[in-house]
């Protein structure tokens, strides 16, 4: 399959995000923020960065894009679509993932290896995360709701959850599971020579349910 | 912040929040809350309160 990586001014891991395409799929070409064309790529990665600045809210701005509405088009006709960091952020404020992402628990940055866990196969994945707004929240009521249709992707394993989202969440999926969104970085973790290649177990679990 | 302001000598501070204000001018201050619903606050995370001057 073809990906294609969407492109916003202040995205910075469209490039790893790229190659992770590359690496896992047919081929893979940038997508620019005011494309209202797709340019016939068969999935979508939404790239981790600072859209527009995250001025206002982290992917507030970002969802209003020519391209966002393009994305919206394909994630409704079951294209498969990765969300990743700043990425997730920008699809929960679409609204094409339930929830919201604040600010890490002691408003802290983190960087590192994270380990998370494959909440269908129990899968265990080595990835790493850097963000300082990934503490994902959602009501109660939703969160159940969430857990009994199998929305919740991954979860961190235990002594993993270092951001401090609710239920150890790490990413989750529309309830059709073609959209996923999560803020661990799979990108970074598709070449042996950064020490883990488990990113691309994420990539075609997107790709999967899509197929 | 909070455990800031007692390292500064400001003591018995509490409960410190920090919010965001949008200042705007509109033409139609009778589509301020759908704005607000729509773009400046995420109703999931966040309050907004409406201040006309």
């Amino acid at each position: 399959m073809i990906w294609g990586v969407l492109q916003f001014p202040g995205s910075c891991d469209e490039r790893d995000a790229l190659h992770a395409c590359e690496v896992h799929g047919d081929g893979a070409r940038l997508v620019w923020h005011e494309s209202r064309d797709l340019d016939g790529v068969d999935g979508i990665v939404v790239p981790g960065g600072f859209s527009y600045g995250d001025y206002l809210r982290a992917g507030a701005i970002a969802r209003f894009s020519p391209a966002m509405e393009a994305v919206a088009e394909a994630a409704a006709g079951g294209a498969p679509v990765l969300g990743i960091c700043n990425g997730f952020q920008v699809l929960c404020e679409a609204g094409l993932l339930p929830g919201a992402l604040l600010r890490n628990v002691e408003l802290r940055f983190r960087c590192h290896q994270v380990e998370l866990i494959d909440e269908r196969g129990g899968e265990r994945l080595s990835i790493p995360a850097k963000h300082g707004e990934g503490r994902y929240y959602a009501p109660e009521e939703m969160l159940d709701e969430l857990e009994g249709k199998g929305q919740v992707a991954y979860r961190y394993a235990e002594d993993h959850n270092s951001n401090g989202s609710v239920r150890d969440i790490a990413g989750v999926t529309n309830e059709r599971g073609n959209v996923l969104g999560l803020m661990p970085h799979p990108e970074h973790a598709v070449d042996p020579l950064t020490g883990s290649t488990d990113g691309l177990a994420v990539f075609d679990r997107v790709a999967r349910v899509a197929a | 912040m909070e455990r800031a302001l007692p390292a500064l000598g400001f003591e018995g501070i509490e409960h410190v929040h920090v919010g965001r204000m949008v200042e705007l001018e509109a033409e139609d201050p009778e589509r301020l809350g759908e704005l607000c619903e729509k773009l400046l606050a995420n109703t999931l995370i966040e309050d907004y309160e409406i201040q006309t001057l």
